[in-house]
């Protein structure tokens, strides 16, 4: 049974590549389709994978509250500069009032210059809590991090990150050394490991670079330099009143995080008259990703079964004459003996390997989709990088990942294919007249 | 007697929309083993629709057909395809190779069908095809042949399943006299050899080859005599 196969197999081979250009030609179909089955699935993991990451990155468990800058013109006609943002009121009511809420981080960042010497570093002023060690993934290289004591003497210790440890201390251990900020002077306490900027998500929360920051303890911050800040921006002066300019809001249970986040926005609606925040859910990424790659499958999908469709037609066209051409040698078998289900087996033989050798060329098309995409974004970046900048943020950075089960079920529907639009040529040629074919001219 | 075909009031008739066309009407034709019969008669006289018959090609419209000891007169197309594969060899007059094939190739066709495919099958191939005189062209396609050269593959590959009984339907029919002659003599050895034989053929002079020669007639058997001194 086994041998009848491999022969019929043989001599399936031998009849295709008589007409090789022919047979090349009609599994284009098929390796187009395949080979976006296994695309699509790639690229729909890649952007699953890049969602998780993310969420890793802020904390799934987390809820993000930012402060954002009004737009102007509900400011207009006001003197000075407007205080906006989440304030310390606001952050002690939901730290007060919601209980699912483990722990906060309150932060407040500001664009500053650091000297030392005669050196400079332009970066983040960061003042946070301790906490902030941990939210963000951070690691020591040397000395510690801010402490609860820290916190409560309002002590003018700092912590460098990678960067600014790099540029500022050069030559030397910049441990129990001082770092001027404006007119206040640090004392460094501890330095940061490098650590991997985070990609920003949408609107609400820009990717962060944490490379030169310099974190001080937010009280002190609050104490030494205010609410109102004032920042030279191009030559001109700026001023802001922002008393948070993030608070990362730690729940107890992934279960809770949704309804906590409404409850933020409860807590927080009352006391703002226009929308000066933002609220940012990590896991909510996890249902966008979800959604962007659905579409992604869905559209591929379409892609896919449309042409494994016209591929599939194809091959039938091309077995529905392969069939009448050969009619005579239908009849020639049929009158040595063939059964109908031998006629069935030889033209199905043919289909079926002609989608099989479409399906393996299209799974190496696949396996080519990183390489590939690569390829295409560098050219696009290259040739027109503004379209680049209108495509969405996935697409932009999606990196395909070869979803391994992809490759056995792309064989296994191009060999389906192979069956389903091979029978009817099949059973066709199996019908005739074993007599009318052999008259056949 | 041993019959290797027994006919019997045999018809066939062809429906067709200008009327009914009635190929047989009637025959009777009883073939012993060993037998070497030529059918002989006008064209249209039904001796390719008879050689069908027999040769399990065609079901009659009515009447009964015995090949052996089988009454294959309703025999399912499963069923004559497996006594086709096993115990008829056919050789047409347009030779029928199969064009994309090797001479020994085409000669293997029939084993496939009945599942012998080991090495020993294919020995005998080589070895029928050196007893036809084409030992030296196995590897040749069809169209690398002469027409008489083909018919030898032809008749090669109707043996190989070593069959009851052989059907030719004028298979001298597109070749010059002299491979008429080389032709004949083949079959002629091998009716010597026990192979029952059945061959339509238009040729007077061919039909005069075989032991008994049948004569149809507006498909019926219009004269049925032995050869003089065979
Ligand atoms: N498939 C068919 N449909 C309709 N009529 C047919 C068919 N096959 C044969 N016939 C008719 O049956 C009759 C006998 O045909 P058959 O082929 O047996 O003749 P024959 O004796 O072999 O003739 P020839 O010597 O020309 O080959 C003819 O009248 C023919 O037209
Ligand atoms: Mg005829």
């Amino acid at each position: 049974m086994l041998l009848l196969w491999v022969r019929t197999l043989q001599l399936g081979v031998k009849s295709l590549s008589l007409h090789l250009m022919r047979s090349l030609l009609t599994v284009l179909g098929i390796f187009i389709g395949i080979a976006s089955v296994i695309w699509l699935l790639a690229i729909g993991e890649g952007i699953s994978r890049k969602a998780q990451e993310q969420i890793e990155g802020l904390g799934a468990n987390n809820v993000i509250v930012r402060s954002i800058e009004p737009p102007s013109e509900t400011t207009e006609g006001i003197r000075g500069p407007v205080p906006y943002g989440i304030t310390r009121a606001d952050y002690e009511r939901m730290m007060a009032t919601i209980p699912t809420i483990e722990r906060g981080l309150p932060i407040r960042e500001i664009r500053r210059r650091f000297g030392r010497g005669g050196r400079l570093v332009d970066g983040r002023l960061v003042g946070c809590t301790p906490e902030y060690f941990e939210v963000n993934r951070l690691d020591m290289a040397r000395g510690r991090f801010l402490t609860d004591a820290d916190m409560r003497t309002k002590a003018n210790h700092c912590v460098l990150a990678a960067g600014t440890a790099e540029r500022l201390f050069p030559l030397d251990d910049p441990i129990g050394q001082s770092v001027r900020v404006e007119e206040t002077f640090y004392r460094v306490v501890g330095v940061t490991r490098p650590r991997s900027p985070t990609s920003g998500i949408g609107g609400s929360l820009a990717g962060q670079d944490f490379n030169f920051d310099v974190y001080i303890p937010i009280s002190t911050l609050w104490s030494r330099i205010g609410d109102h800040v004032i920042t030279r921006r191009s030559g001109s002066f700026e001023g802001e009143v922002v008393e948070l300019s993030q608070a990362t809001l730690r729940i107890d249970k992934v279960e809770h995080v949704m309804e906590t986040a409404d409850l933020v926005r409860e807590t927080l609606r009352p006391h703002h008259r226009t929308e000066d925040y933002g609220i940012t859910v990590p896991l909510e990424l996890l249902e966008q990703a979800r959604t962007t790659r659905m579409m992604f499958i869905l559209f591929m999908g379409l892609i896919a079964a449309i042409s494994l469709v016209v591929g599939g037609i194809g091959i039938m066209n091309i077995m529905l004459a392969t069939v009448t051409e050969r009619t005579r040698e239908i009849g020639i078998r049929r009158a040595l003996g063939a059964k109908r289900r031998d006629i069935i087996r030889q033209f199905l033989a043919e289909t079926v390997l002609l989608s099989v050798f479409g399906g393996m060329t299209g799974v190496l098309g696949g396996l080519l989709c990183g390489p590939v995409s690569r390829g295409i974004r560098w050219a696009l970046d290259a040739a027109a990088p503004d379209v680049m900048e209108q495509l969405p943020e996935v697409i932009q950075a999606v990196d395909p990942i070869i979803v391994p089960w992809s490759i056995p079920l792309a064989l296994a529907i191009a060999v389906s294919i192979g069956i389903a639009f091979g029978l009817y040529p099949a059973v066709r040629a199996a019908k005739m007249d074993p007599i009318e074919a052999l008259r056949h001219e | 007697m041993q019959y290797a075909a027994r006919c019997e009031a045999l018809t066939r008739e062809y429906h067709l929309d200008g009327g009914t066309v009635r190929a047989l009407r009637g025959v009777d034709l009883d073939v012993p083993a060993g037998d070497f019969v030529a059918i002989m008669g006008a064209s249209g006289s039904g001796k390719s629709t008879l050689l069908n018959l027999v040769g399990c090609l065609d079901h009659p419209t009515s009447g009964r057909i015995r090949l052996g000891e089988e009454d294959i007169t309703r025999a399912d197309d499963d069923r004559l395809s497996e006594i086709r594969a096993s115990s008829i060899g056919f050789v047409f007059q347009s030779y029928n190779l199969i064009p994309q094939l090797t001479v020994l190739e085409n000669i293997e066709v029939p084993l496939y069908y009945q599942g012998k495919l080991g090495a020993t099958d294919r020995n005998r191939c080589r070895e029928l095809a050196d007893q036809v005189g084409l030992g030296d062209r196995l590897g040749h396609r069809p169209t690398q042949l002469s027409g008489g050269q083909q018919q030898r593959v032809a008749i090669a590959r109707s043996l190989v399943n070593d069959p009851y009984f052989m059907l030719a339907d004028e298979p001298t029919g597109n070749l010059d006299s002299a491979t008429t002659e080389d032709i004949l003599n083949l079959i002629d050895s091998l009716n010597r050899e026990g192979k029952t034989i059945i061959m339509v053929t238009h040729e007077p002079d061919v039909g005069r080859r075989a032991k008994r020669i049948v004569r149809l007639r507006d498909g019926m058997v219009q004269s049925d005599e032995r050869v003089g001194d065979r």
